[in-house]
């Protein structure tokens, strides 16, 4: 019998009420007295020196109550990098200085280097127009593609950085000449040259934030589109803005998606803030579809050739990856980690493979910064193993199912040391690949094959397994690795005098359904209805500190510290009931909602404990402390490792190249399930965007630096129409074995695990269908790339 | 500036506009009713789908002042006169037809759209008539199993082929 409510319960979500009346709370929903609006001037040339901002052009115009320019930021501080890394010859990554509001240059179509605050929304646009129409930027060659980047040192993004790198990265470095010797003397070797194609994350609401100002207490309110509202508070007060941590109030209310583009903090946060002051009135500022295409940071983009070596029969000897990585034109928040730390480190993905080595490069481009999308860098990781895995079988004319399953830990090898620096607590990878095989009836497929022949089409099966390491992360670990902050998080569990409880926690909710789950886990817990838990996020002045949501950290991290929190409570509670049951402490057990005396009838409901709390009439007071509250802080002890299997099929037609994805199975391990339905929700929407990935996303700059796919007309989403049903299993569980839900996060999984997947499953079918020199075809696999590959 | 007058969920109502204002920006700004949302600047999201007179507009390509006098529906009028969810509404929580909410206001007015026209759509008809509504969130999935549950189809055994 399924449960109904509390932990494993597929229990509604709350917050769909509020969403599917129109009563949801969104950044640009709210009305504020006295409201203006900001408008960004943004430079439309990839790469250009600022000669003169044109400001005067929207003086006297109507409505108009300010006009900022990058001057007026020139004195505060940058938007800095989280992460500090080193290159492989010991020197630190150059670390250029990202303004509020370009100074000197722009570097990137859409780079702000002034913004207008008016009246009203239409007044502010003409008024930017107005300057963007008289202000002369000296246009500069752009620097667009990688491997120029590097090349052509006289074209420089920054001009203190003479080859557009930021940092070149061995990892792990002592690894490498053992694996320059493996692969030299390896009785087979197969090298992939691929591109992870780049991505804009498209959350479905754009970015938006209001700054207030209350001139009575200097106390500052940001209300922003925020996947991490406290990480952004530290940002803007001790890096950017300078004012005090505790004068400013970050609110992230009701946030339409994110997937990775909004941890970051964006200079239009700042520039609200400011303008807040000046005028003393709230400023409000919305992007436009078109601005968030310019200016969200956007996602993978890397260019790898990977080598695998392997003896005849397909046992692993050696991966080795060199990879160039694209950051943009200034380093977002975490652009450093992505392509190292959440990339490189996976390299060796469910395998046992003795060597490995991953060098990165990192490059300044002019385009919109490059950070964490969906996966950030493990997606990129999994999809050049998958391939080259794949692209190996058919050189040896080995089966790819086979080949996998000898190569997969076992799982008695856990915990296991990986060659590249992490240990991985626990798994079982063949269950998640049996599962799937079974799931996706892997016997059957000849059949479906003829079936779709007799239609016309070309079938074909693709498999991935896959691995990551999220739930992040281990400080301590993390500050080994270069990260400059802390992540772990942290919950207050209140119980209020009448029962009920408000537990506020770090982690965001941005979609994922937080109010739902974390009251599930509360009210197993605790023993007490669902309906009587309220969860408190997104606000700094309500939650003591989190580091928000992303890389599937919430429950595994969040949920913990609430746990923890939870454990305190129980213990406060025991200390309570032995007072009012003159009892020992000792002898109090609590369960169901009750604590009781052991052994006997004797007991409290957790309701009339609460009640006590407050009402302490006869409290001992030197050794009971009234009330019911704690906090907790939690700092995991490592990654947790989800994995799973993928099979896909697709259906080619020869004549224009359209594939379809026909069937896509997913066998995963995620540790403990909370919330069935929401896991499965989750795990739809990555492989969607997944598919989305595979198939048809591409973001595509020319050689000027314009962006040529910066709208819906030209950037290609996945619609209904795009995507099958998925057929999603979750019935394979090791549970992580050092957190005490025993979670491991299921965000990403779809993400990471679909896009090899579905390109092995094109490639499968070509090659069935006697096209057998396609042995590669680089995301999307367009219509058009499909064709030409088959015509070759 | 125009005083523009039309009905919104049953009720009149007025509301200053210029030539250039958006029946999105009429519903969002002029009435606060802000459960219509705008995802995009080139008509292609959904996000911000309505009906007028009885069919699916997108809201932001359409002039208020080109729908005075028109009877207009919202994400807000979508629920029973109790203020219980409607029968969409309801599937889409019972399917898990939404995650962040955001596109969910034009999903549910295009659906009902499409079950006014077609009571009872196939898969294939469902994601064909939702192509013009863009979700990032829930890989579609629930959002088709919510549609054709709403129309009163057993979507117990849903999955691919
Ligand atoms: S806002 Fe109307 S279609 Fe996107
Ligand atoms: S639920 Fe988030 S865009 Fe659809």
């Amino acid at each position: 019998m399924p449960k109904d409510h509390g932990i494993g319960a597929s229990s509604k979500r709350r917050e769909d009420v509020r969403f599917l009346t129109g009563k949801g709370t969104y950044t640009d929903d709210m009305n504020i007295a006295g409201q203006t609006y900001a408008v960004m001037v943004r430079s439309s040339v990839a790469h250009g020196r600022i000669v003169s901002v044109g400001t005067s052009a929207a003086e006297g115009m109507p409505g108009v109550l300010a006009v900022f320019t990058g001057e007026d930021f020139a004195a505060v501080g940058g938007n800095p990098a989280g992460w500090l890394i080193n290159s492989r010859d010991g020197t630190p990554m150059r670390e250029p200085k990202r303004p509020v509001l370009a100074h000197g240059k722009v570097r990137h179509v859409g780079d702000a280097y002034a913004a207008v605050i008016a009246e009203t929304y239409q007044q502010a646009k003409d008024a930017a127009q107005a300057i963007a129409d008289a202000s002369v930027i000296e246009e500069l060659p752009a620097v667009v593609n990688m491997a120029e980047a590097v090349a052509n040192a006289s074209n420089r993004v920054h001009d203190e950085i003479p080859d557009n790198l930021c940092f070149d990265w061995g990892w792990i470095e002592d690894n490498r000449a053992k694996v320059d010797a493996a692969i030299k003397s390896a009785p087979h070797v197969t090298t992939l040259e691929l591109v992870n194609n780049r991505l804009v994350p498209n959350a479905m609401e754009p970015r938006a934030s209001i700054g207030e100002y209350f001139p009575g207490t200097g106390d500052y309110k940001l209300t922003t589109t925020s996947q991490n509202p406290h990480l952004t508070r530290l940002l803007v007060a001790a890096f950017v803005m300078g004012i005090p941590e505790n004068k400013l109030q970050v609110v992230a209310p009701d946030v339409g998606g994110g997937f990775g583009s909004k941890i970051y903090h964006y200079g239009e946060e700042a520039l609200v803030l400011a303008a807040a002051k000046k005028l003393a009135r709230p400023v409000r500022w919305t992007a436009e579809r078109s601005e968030s295409f310019l200016t969200d940071a956007h996602g993978r983009d890397h260019v790898t050739k990977i080598e695998l070596a392997s003896d005849k029969e397909g046992n692993f000897i050696a991966f080795r990856t060199e990879t160039l990585a694209n950051v943009g034109a200034y380093l977002s928040n975490f652009s450093t980690a992505t392509p190292t730390f959440l990339h490189g480190t996976l390299m060796s993905g469910p395998y046992k493979v003795p060597n490995v080595y991953v060098n990165v490069k990192t490059v300044f481009t002019n385009t919109a910064p490059v950070d964490a999308y969906r996966g950030a860098g493990r997606p990129e990781a999994t999809y050049s193993l998958e391939r080259v895995i794949d692209k190996m079988c058919r050189e040896l004319g080995l089966d790819p199912f086979e080949v996998r399953r000898k190569n997969l830990l076992t799982p008695d090898q856990f915990p296991y040391q990986s060659p590249v620096g992490l240990m991985y607590d626990t798994g079982n990878y063949q269950a998640t690949l049996d599962k799937v095989c079974e799931m996706a009836d892997v016997a059957g497929f000849e059949k479906r094959r003829a079936a779709s022949a007799a239609k016309g089409k070309l079938r074909g099966m693709g498999l991935s397994t896959w691995i990551e390491a999220c739930g992040i992360a281990p400080s301590n670990l993390v500050g080994v690795l270069g990260s400059r902050v802390g992540l772990y998080d942290a919950a207050t569990v209140r119980v209020n005098a009448t029962g009920n409880l408000s537990v506020m926690v770090g982690a965001h909710s941005h979609g994922q359904g937080h109010e739902t789950v974390f009251a599930q886990i509360v009210a197993d817990k605790l023993g007490v209805p669902e309906s009587s838990v309220e969860i408190v996020h997104g606000d700094t002045a309500r939650i003591p500190f989190g580091m928000g949501s992303y890389g599937s950290r919430s429950l595994a991290v969040c949920g913990t510290a609430m746990d923890k929190a939870l454990d305190k409570i129980i213990a406060k509670g025991k200390k309570i009931a032995a007072h009012m049951l003159e009892a020992a402490e000792g002898d109090i057990t609590f369960g169901d909602g009750k604590f009781s005396v052991a052994g006997t009838d004797k007991a409290k409901t957790f309701g009339e404990i609460a009640f006590s709390a407050y009402v302490p009439h006869n409290y001992p007071l030197e050794t009971l402390e009234p009330g019911l509250e704690e906090t907790a802080f939690y700092d995991p002890a490592n990654f947790t490792y989800p994995a799973g299997a993928y099979i896909c099929e697709v259906e080619v037609d020869e004549g224009t190249g359209k594939v379809d994805v026909v069937a896509f199975h997913c066998a995963d391990d995620f540790g403990n399930i909370m919330n069935p339905m929401i896991v499965e929700g989750q795990v739809h929407g990555g492989v969607g965007q997944g598919i989305g990935q595979a198939l048809c996303e591409f973001t595509t700059y020319d050689e000027n630096g314009q962006l040529l796919t910066g709208s819906y007309m030209d950037y290609a989403m996945p619609r209904a129409e795009d995507v099958p049903f998925y057929n999603v299993d979750y019935s394979c569980q090791t549970p992580c074995t050092h957190n005490p839900l025993g979670v491991k996060g299921c965000g990403e999984a779809g993400a990471i695990g679909s896009p090899p997947a579905v390109v092995n499953a094109v490639i499968d079918a070509l090659q069935r269908g006697g096209h057998t020199h396609v042995t590669h075809i680089d995301m999307p696999v367009s219509p058009s790339r499909v064709w030409t590959a088959m015509n070759a | 500036m125009t005083k523009v007058s039309m009905t919104v969920n049953g009720r009149a109502v007025s509301a200053e506009t210029e030539g250039r204002t958006l029946l999105s920006a009429y519903l969002r700004e002029g009435l606060r009713l802000t459960g219509t949302h705008v995802g995009c600047d080139t008509s292609q999201c959904g996000a911000c789908v309505v009906h007028v007179d009885g069919k699916p507009v997108k809201s932001c390509t359409v002039f208020a002042q080109d729908v005075a006098g028109a009877d207009v529906r919202t994400i807000e009028g979508m629920a029973n006169a109790d203020g219980s969810l409607g029968v969409i509404q309801q599937a889409f929580q019972d399917h898990h037809g939404l995650q962040c909410g955001f596109c969910t206001p034009g999903m549910v007015m295009s659906a009902a759209a499409l079950l006014a026209e077609n009571p009872k759509p196939t898969e294939h008809e469902v994601r064909h008539y939702l192509e013009g509504n863009i979700c990032r969130c829930t890989g579609y999935h629930n959002i088709v199993k919510a549609v054709m549950a709403a129309s009163g189809q057993d979507v117990s055994a849903l999955a691919a082929e």
